[in-house]
């Protein structure tokens, strides 16, 4: 067994700032299943959001307002006015901890519009701002070396967590295959998103909701899973994505008839309405044949913006439409289509991270969460663009603190060892025992198949009980999955069917919540129930695991401070 | 496209005594990239293959891999491109050690990068309210480099590398460019100082490996040119390879006013590199001997081009850009 005084797993944006945070002030480890510069954070492309009102008259104030607007009402506000009021700070120290950001005239940060902000407040580098900051706080991991431990490429089992405290994890060390217990005072999680059960998505393949899916199976509740966000530019087939930047720089979306059919939904915001909004934009575009040749996608259009724009400022999306479509965007358009993006849902917590476990929101002892595999809720029903890199930097700080403050009074409590290596050992033998009858990829793929056709853009009730009973199917099936590597070293045949048990599980809770949801609200477009339902629904889902392994769901208040819920027009 | 056969390196440190070749065949889907055949592979034909990957856009790293002998980001490559005669052989990266099938050992590149301190050192302590200006020319010569996902595709392909294990490597000298090149950095000459030890930036032999295997704009060899450069221009020459250097251009182009001969005087150049090492000068001698017996000695008196007037006139421009390029 190995202690720790903190075990934080997950090392993207949310990890590593926390770890950064305690470095030096208690014992800290990192576990995570890539190394730290693989994270998912750094997928994120189009910017950062914080009122450093660099080109304009921007505000906190206008930023907790278009933050609470974009997330239909359902982010608690308190949250949300934390996040904005800390986030011109928490960018300025990541710029003077060395973060390398595209400059305006005045060499300030430079800032550029995004969808659902009044303001121009993406703060960028370039279009590959989650790459400038991941790897800036990996910088910082080196610097920190000597005062945190990296388990880097360890996979995460289980989490300890008994009479309300957590107590550790259990691990396997993907390149032996060895089982290790931390014990540790605290446990932090920055595991990232769930977003890989979907056919089409932006999510790397590591996004399979592991922490979530952890403390799930600990007892803890988790929040407002139905709400999955889909955005507006997949790049088509593959759902690669094509940054949000390229319409903050002036771009278009065309459809089949060659119109800009985002008047029809939008027209005040067009093409920078919400993300949610434009999604839906799309789909009905789509869905009523006005496709690119009546086919599934419609077309992001830069090419007025020319050449020199486009190399400037969305270099890398440019590279992508050409490594995978052999579209170079300065001469045509570009073929997408809404592709799965983020999770809104997740563990739930208060405003210093620590996870709660209940309506009445009692505190889980020692157990932290932030970035997208919590849920504070900053996002609600809805995240705006650039918000999720800030809740990762923002929570991260702010979990990292508050993990800290707890720690240091802290005493690490009893761990039976054994019994927690017996039930890693059970659970991984199950997998290597089966009747090998069934293939992961099938019950991946049809999962995947099942999830976009009825839990997507649009869901009512018929598709979603289909899902419901073809997940239940997909999860029989799955314990006669074949997983033909029997080996120690690297199997990462093993570790998909670990995920895969995780992306089946998720699903159900995903599908279960959406169902129970007779509203429309942000992300949660119900095609039975196309109005928002304030009386209703303004409340968050918790969604509990039963003995028998079926879904309970619970609702907690959401917390309302100063923007009465109206209409949402853009 | 027609059916592909793909030979792809297969390897257990725990019970293979060495890498082979297993050959599957697969027709790969239109717009295939090699990471989605290595998935189909892995997925329907062998499930025991083991490789890397995670973002399938280029931008995470984990998924580079030699492609016909050469290091690729697997998701970034379209199968189309990298068939030749119906077959494409995918490997895994070199310089490191290999655990299993296409996973090495990433540690020692990881180490080659700590190795140059790659944080930034801010350039003072004083309380700050907001960000600190960089001007939009600065940032963009740190642009470059900033864009390295780490992917390790350079530090597999480094030719030094694999004479030097202690070779810094292209990654590393890279990273080390974003800080000696970055406004905010306090500690740009301690840097340099650092980087012109042996085993470091010096020993880079040009070969551009590194700059034709980089996924990004990264670009290791320039980069390396960039510190090299800094390096001179801040007087820090007392080393072989930055004599080396001064000593091409004084024999060509001249320097104090005395005219160069237009062409490499290779009598010159090697003692010149030398700087004031008896040792050094006198290990020139058995080679030179050597030469001499072969009759491959160059000229004793060296030999002046026709129209090297041109020749002096075009090193005289360089200097007054580079003047002009300090201003």
């Amino acid at each position: 067994m190995i202690t720790h005084d903190v075990v934080i797993v997950g090392s993207g944006l949310a990890g590593l700032r926390a770890a950064i945070e305690m470095a030096g002030k208690v014992d800290v480890a990192v576990v995570s299943k890539v190394y730290p510069s693989r994270s998912h954070s750094g997928a994120a492309q189009g910017g950062v959001a914080a009122a450093m009102a660099n080109s304009s008259d921007d505000s906190v104030e206008s930023h907790f307002f278009d933050t609470v607007k974009g997330s239909d009402y359902l982010a608690d506000q308190d949250a949300a006015e934390i996040m904005t009021r800390d986030a011109p700070v928490t960018i300025t120290e990541m710029e003077r901890l060395g973060c390398v950001f595209s400059r305006d005239e005045k060499g300030r940060i430079a800032q550029r519009e995004f969808g659902g902000h009044s303001h121009p407040r993406a703060c960028y580098a370039a279009d590959r701002t989650g790459h400038a900051l991941l790897h800036t706080l990996f910088e910082q991991s080196m610097k920190h070396k000597a005062a945190v431990t990296y388990y880097s490429e360890w996979y995460l089992l289980s989490l300890i967590y008994e009479e309300g405290s957590a107590r550790g994890i259990t691990m396997m060390n993907i390149r032996t295959g060895e089982l290790e217990v931390v014990r540790a005072k605290t446990v932090l999680f920055g595991t990232g998103g769930y977003g890989r059960a979907f056919k089409i998505t932006s999510n790397a393949f590591a996004c399979t909701g592991d922490g979530v899916m952890t403390a799930y199976r600990a007892g803890i509740p988790l929040e407002d899973m139905e709400f999955v966000q889909f955005h507006p530019t997949g790049l088509y087939g593959q759902g690669i994505l094509m940054s949000e930047a390229a319409r903050g720089e002036g771009g278009y979306l065309v459809n089949g008839k060659g119109e800009r059919f985002m008047d029809k939904y939008a027209k005040s915001k067009m093409e920078l309405a919400p993300r949610d909004i434009v999604s839906r934009a799309e789909q009905t575009e789509i869905n009523e044949g006005r496709g690119i040749g009546g086919k599934d996608f419609v077309h992001i259009d830069l090419r007025h913006l020319g050449r020199e724009k486009i190399i400037e400022r969305l270099p890398q999306i440019r590279q992508l439409a050409i490594d995978f479509l052999g579209v170079d965007c300065i001469d045509k358009p570009i073929p997408i289509q809404p592709t799965a993006h983020y999770s809104m849902g997740g563990i739930p917590v208060d405003v210093d991270c620590q996870v709660i476990t209940d309506e009445k929101k009692t505190k889980a002892r020692g157990f932290f969460a932030a970035g997208e595999c919590s849920c504070v809720s900053v996002h609600g029903a809805n995240r705006l663009g650039t918000n999720s890199l800030l809740d990762a930097c923002v929570f991260g700080r702010r979990a990292g603190k508050a993990a800290l403050d707890y720690t240091l009074s802290a005493r690490h409590e009893s761990v039976n060892e054994a019994a927690e290596l017996g039930k890693a050992r059970k659970r991984l033998d199950a997998l290597l025992s089966t009747p090998e009858t069934e293939s992961a990829n099938d019950i991946r793929n049809e999962l995947k198949e099942t999830m976009s056709n009825h839990a997507g853009v649009y869901r009512g009730a018929e598709g979603l009980l289909v899902a419901k009973a073809a997940l239940k199917l997909l999860r029989e099936r799955f314990k006669s999955v074949r997983v033909t590597d029997k080996g120690k070293l690297f199997n990462t045949e093993l570790v998909e069917a670990l995920e895969l048990s995780n992306m089946l599980e998720y699903s159900e809770i995903i599908v279960e919540g959406a169902l129970a949801r007779r509203e429309s609200r942000g992300a949660h477009a119900r095609t039975d129930f196309p109005k928002r339902d304030d009386a209703n629904w303004l409340k968050h889902t918790l969604a509990r695991k039963n003995a028998d392994g079926s879904v309970s769901l619970g609702y907690k208040p959401v917390v309302i401070t100063k923007y009465q819920p109206e209409e949402r027009k853009y | 496209m027609a059916e592909v056969r793909f030979l792809v390196s297969k390897y257990n440190s725990e019970t293979d005594a060495k890498p082979r070749l297993q050959e599957f065949r697969l027709d790969p889907p239109q717009g295939a990239t090699l990471l989605d055949c290595l998935n189909l592979i892995k997925w329907k034909l062998d499930g025991t293959l083991s490789f890397r990957m995670s973002c399938r856009s280029a931008i995470c790293g984990s998924c580079a891999v030699r492609v016909n002998g050469h290091a690729r980001l697997a998701c970034k490559t379209q199968a189309a491109d990298a068939v030749i005669d119906g077959r494409v052989t995918i490997e895994p990266l070199g310089n490191m050690t290999l655990i299993r099938d296409l996973v090495v050992d990433l540690e020692p590149f990881w180490a080659s990068v700590e190795k140059v301190r790659p944080w930034l050192v801010p350039d003072d302590s004083k309380k700050y309210e907001r960000e600190r200006l960089q001007s939009h020319h600065d940032q963009l010569k740190i642009d470059a480099a900033s864009t390295c996902i780490m992917c390790a595709s350079c530090f597999s392909d480094c030719n030094v590398m694999e004479v030097d294990p202690k070779f810094l490597g292209p990654a590393a000298l890279a990273k080390a460019q974003r800080f000696v090149f970055d406004t905010r950095d306090a500690e740009k000459w301690d840097r340099l100082e650092l980087l012109g030890q042996i085993h470091g930036m010096w020993d880079c032999t040009h070969c551009a490996e590194c700059s034709t295997r980089c996924p990004t704009d990264a670009k290791p060899l320039e980069r390396i040119t960039e510190l090299r450069r800094a390096a001179m221009a801040a007087g820090m020459t007392d080393n072989n390879a930055a004599r080396h250097v001064l000593g091409f251009r004084e024999s060509i182009g001249g320097f104090k006013g005395i005219g160069g001969s237009g062409m490499l005087n290779e009598n010159y150049l090697p003692v010149r590199s030398m700087g004031l090492s008896i040792g050094g000068i006198l290990s020139l001698i058995p080679v030179g001997l050597r030469m001499f017996a072969r009759k491959k000695n160059p000229p004793l008196i060296p030999h002046v081009i026709e129209k090297v007037g041109e020749v002096r006139k075009m090193f005289r421009r360089f200097d007054e850009y580079n003047k002009e390029g300090e201003k």
